[in-house]
């Protein structure tokens, strides 16, 4: 029974000793930054496949933190996400002289979601959410001598603040009219009453917040330019992942009395997504904010495949989210090597890209094609998966209006190849010295990006753990 | 017989492409690898041959059916019938030829090499798949190696035409996308074997055949999407253009096909529609043409009022028209891909293609301007080659539909031959004949390569034109099978 709670908490336990270790290792004495880069990377690949090691179901805590498979499985995504991330940012961090803090809040913040992810209990499911804002506004705020950087972690803070309080208003509402907070026992007294519907909304409103679902989309492009590249790809992945995961099982286990509201909840916000993410996308030069606008344009798809409502709609959730860790990260690791060895972050800037560095090239060329969803890339199958989801409900109108928006997409991505294969430029960017490392995670996001397509054991074995209505 | 071998084959010569340095490697694997496809084909072709004469009279031969995504009931089904293998040995005529004729491309040339390859792989998944999954899965392959082949080796406003075409064709295949949705959630499957069998709702099917039907007729330059046709081709490097036309244009009339024998009812409802859209294409696109001065140009609109034909034929919907849709796919590709060759040889010599200035090449190059010539009889319908034994197929099908407008549409149809001719011999006649200017007058002639690459081609287009019963014979029985299915589905409903 006691070993219960070790194996049931282990991918969380596993974090904390990692933070505390940190913490140790910080106030002893100074060590050169490879080395402790090399410590972190090796540890968290421990902590990866900690995650693997055995699926437990259960509760603790009187239901306040459940686990099953499906959600050991959410973990270890994210776990790997965070592996990749620190990988590239490798030729950022080795210069930088806070190198530890970094990870003590990005790890901290994923702990956080990591509750959140497995909280049974609305209070518990608060606590992670705010375990994990918080120290991302710090981590935003990283590059000390810039300006952007502190501007997006003062607009992180406020907004979460505001979204929180948002949610924090439609969960005691909805205490008020149920009496629980207790995820298992809420369902029975879900009944549609207006007060109930209101909370409800909140509460969507703050998870739109959270997911930067159009209209509350608006801190979102701000925050991505200023913050580091490795916050950025936290902020677009891990915590949107996160996020998301969380809102399915809220919808698909706890409202679902009141299903056909948050269908059309759901499909209104994904429209508005859609669209206005690919048209803000059309226009940026920052890829930073290119990445941000299309990375809203995602979320939409992804609310598509769960307004499906059925099993396919969370497993093609949670397989989108492994494909777009891949190729969302392969983005994000060329955008950050350039970044920190050039300083260059703008489109313009990649023109000509291919003629110096082919093989970055190709990285970034595929991991595109992945968010736009283009065979034989693993892009394809998610996004294939979620519209089909969606088209479960035979909302073809809704259909028909997200896969012409594919075609809106396609063309700002290409627009990127276009700039780095096609464009004539006389002082293109120079050839790269990438590190070993940051080369590794690249490797390993575009192996994923096109293993993870076509193995359909994959998807099916997801597909065995994941839940319908 | 495995099929997969057909994708296999691309997708090792394109791996062997990458790890092959300089130009003379890679050409050689290019070649060799395309060699092999064809010798693959043609094998194919036997076998086929020999079972169907050993009296096996299954739809689709060489059918192999595996789970893929089990939860989605996605399953990796292929198999082939003579439709399919007519496209196959098509395009493993078109890769060598094409392959042939790159053969001095020195810009970058492994990543051309290997977008080329990977081009075909797609063409060869989509002719195999008789599951609609894997089938959209291949249409799209095919699309982004155009678009990077267009957009890095191209020629003239090579970015936009690029982009033009990527979103268009991306385009038709969201609609295609939609339609095959729809089909899945009405019959819980994506195959096709099994959907002919069970048949769609007249309802559902006449929802959804338009998404789908028009979707794969972007590809085919249906009117009104035939906007990306001129200008792809006339940007796209020789090789390229050869592909687009002779290969790609055909996943669309192949698509469209299968989509009119899948969804029969709907198809006899809206072949008004597909025949009057398919009429304006072909006049459209003949008096295009005439307005042309840019050879490649000529050739894409041109293209246009061809492909027109395969939806005519299609749109008619009986035995004959449906056969001779195909021979028109088959004798399109060969001609156009000939033409597309035949006007690279020309401007790689001369550096430019406006019609008029040129003139008398027949005097410096006797060779390349016989392929313009042959090209060009076969475009306007000659007798003996395989232009004429389509289109003539393909009327005396929509003959057969005695309905007044359809007659009118037929007659048009037929009168806009008369256009082609005007506008193949005004551009062969200033081209081709006449005095030659100086700086023209020592121009050299085909090299074997390009010479190998036309008589390939030309070969192609004499066994049709001359020997029409052998695709006939191979093609016949699968139409056959098709309107037949047809006739059994309105008997039912």
């Amino acid at each position: 029974m006691t070993y219960n709670i070790f194996i049931q908490l282990r991918q969380e336990l596993v974090l904390t000793v990692l933070i505390f270790v940190l913490l140790f290792i910080k106030l002893g004495k100074d060590r050169s930054n490879e080395s402790i880069l090399n410590f972190i990377n090796v540890a968290l690949l421990i902590n990866l496949a900690a995650g693997f090691c055995c699926q437990e179901t259960g509760e603790l805590f009187n239901g306040m933190f459940t686990t099953n498979a499906l959600i050991v499985f959410e973990k270890d995504l994210l776990n790997l996400a965070i592996l990749i991330i620190s990988m590239q940012s490798y030729a950022w961090l080795k210069e930088n002289k806070n190198v530890i803090e970094f990870y003590l809040l990005t790890l901290t913040s994923l702990l956080g979601m990591f509750f959140m992810i497995s909280s049974g209990n609305l209070l518990m499911f608060y606590l992670g959410l705010e375990m994990s804002t918080i120290p991302l506004a710090a981590a935003a705020n990283f590059d000390l001598t810039k300006r952007k950087s502190s501007e997006a972690a003062m607009k992180l803070i406020l907004s979460s603040a505001f979204s929180s309080a948002i949610l924090l208003l439609g969960i005691s509402f909805l205490y008020g009219t149920s009496g629980t907070l207790t995820f298992s026992i809420l369902t029975a007294h879900i009944n549609g009453n207006p007060l109930q519907m209101f909370a409800f909304i909140l509460l969507i409103s703050g998870f739109a917040f959270k997911i930067s679902a159009v209209p509350f989309h608006l801190w979102t492009a701000d925050v991505y330019e200023g913050a580091p590249v490795a916050v950025t790809s936290f902020l677009s992945v891990i915590s949107k992942g996160a996020v998301l995961f969380t809102l399915v099982n809220l919808l698909y286990k706890v409202f679902t009395p009141i299903a056909s509201t948050w269908y059309l909840v759901l499909i209104v916000l994904a429209a508005a997504t859609i669209l206005i993410g690919n048209l803000f996308a059309i226009r940026q030069d920052n890829f930073k904010r290119f990445l941000a606008f299309s990375s809203i344009a995602q979320v939409g798809f992804i609310l598509i495949g769960i307004s499906g409502s059925s099993q396919i709609g969370s497993a093609s959730l949670v397989y989108f989210i492994l494909i777009y860790i891949f190729s969302n990260l392969a983005a994000f690791g060329v955008v950050s090597v350039v970044s920190a060895l050039t300083g260059k972050e703008n489109i313009s800037d990649f023109k000509g890209f291919y003629k110096t560095n082919p093989m970055l090239s190709w990285v970034l060329t595929i991991a595109l094609f992945s968010l736009a969803g283009v065979p034989p890339t693993a892009g394809f199958f998610g996004k294939l998966f979620l519209m089909m989801a969606g088209a479960a409900k035979g909302n073809y109108a809704l259909i028909t209006f997200a896969a012409l928006n594919m075609v809106i997409s396609f063309y700002y991505y290409l627009r990127v190849v276009k700039a780095v294969f096609m464009d004539e430029n006389a002082t293109p960017i120079d050839k790269l010295q990438v590190p070993n490392v940051s080369k590794m995670a690249m490797y390993i996001c575009v192996a994923g990006i096109i293993v993870t397509g076509f193995a359909s054991v994959v998807y099916d074995y997801i597909y065995s753990i994941s839940i319908g209505l | 017989m495995n099929l997969t071998l057909l994708i296999l084959l691309p997708l090792l010569t394109a791996v062997l492409i990458l790890l092959a340095k300089g130009l003379q490697q890679i050409r050689v694997i290019g070649l060799i690898g395309a060699l092999a496809q064809l010798g693959l084909a043609g094998w194919l072709l036997k076998r086929f041959l020999d079972q169907r004469a050993a009296g096996n009279t299954a739809a689709h031969l060489f059918e192999s059916n595996q789970t893929w995504f089990k939860a989605l009931n996605i399953n990796y089904h292929i198999g082939i019938d003579g439709i399919s293998l007519a496209m196959i040995l098509l395009t493993s005529v078109i890769v060598i030829a094409g392959i042939l004729v790159s053969w001095s491309m020195d810009k970058l040339s492994k990543e051309y090499f290997f977008l080329l390859v990977l081009l075909s792989m797609g063409a060869y998944g989509f002719f195999i798949s008789l599951d609609l999954f894997t089938l959209f899965f291949f249409l799209e392959v095919a699309v982004i190696p155009k678009f990077l082949l267009i957009g890095i080796w191209g020629s003239g406003d090579k970015t936009k035409s690029a982009m033009k075409l990527a979103l268009m064709l991306m385009g038709g295949s969201a609609l295609v996308m939609v339609g095959l949705f729809g089909i899945y959630y009405n019959t819980h499957t994506f195959d096709m074997v099994q959907i002919t069998q069970q048949g769609i709702p007249v309802g559902v099917q006449k929802f959804f055949f338009p998404f789908a039907f028009l979707g794969f007729g972007v590809f085919a330059a249906l009117f009104p999407f035939h906007t990306w046709v001129p200008d792809g081709h006339a940007s796209a490097p020789t090789a390229a253009s050869m592909f687009l036309a002779g290969i790609s244009m055909k996943l669309g009339g192949y698509g469209c096909l299968r989509i009119a024998a899948l969804m029969p009812d709907a198809a006899h409802t809206y072949s008004w529609i597909i025949i009057l859209l398919a009429t304006i294409a072909i006049i459209y696109g003949a008096f295009a043409t005439m307005m042309q001065t840019d050879l490649k140009y000529i050739n894409a609109y041109s293209s246009i009022s061809h492909c027109g034909f395969v939806i005519l034929g299609i749109g008619m919907l009986n035995k004959t028209s449906l056969n001779g849709a195909v021979i028109q796919m088959v004798s399109h590709g060969l001609m156009t891909a000939l033409f597309f060759a035949a006007i690279g040889m020309i401007y790689s010599r001369t550096h430019t293609r406006m019609v008029a200035q040129l003139g008398g090449l027949l005097k410096a190059m006797p060779f390349i301007s016989t392929v313009f010539v042959i090209a060009g009889l076969c475009s306007l319908g000659l007798p003996g080659f395989s232009g004429f034994v389509a289109e003539m197929t393909v009327f005396m099908g929509s003959w057969q539909n005695p309905e007044g407008a359809y007659r009118i549409a037929t007659i048009l149809s037929g009168a806009s031959i008369v256009v082609t001719a005007v506008y193949i011999l005004r551009a062969t006649g200033r081209a081709i004949m006449g005095p030659i200017s100086n700086e023209h007058a020592l121009l050299s002639d085909a090299t074997w390569n390009e010479k190998l690459a036309a008589v390939l081609l030309i070969t192609g287009i004499l066994i049709i034109g001359l020997a029409p019963f052998l695709i006939n014979h191979l093609i016949i029985p699968s139409t056959d099978a098709i309107v037949l299915q047809m006739g059994k589905v309105n008997l039912l409903k």
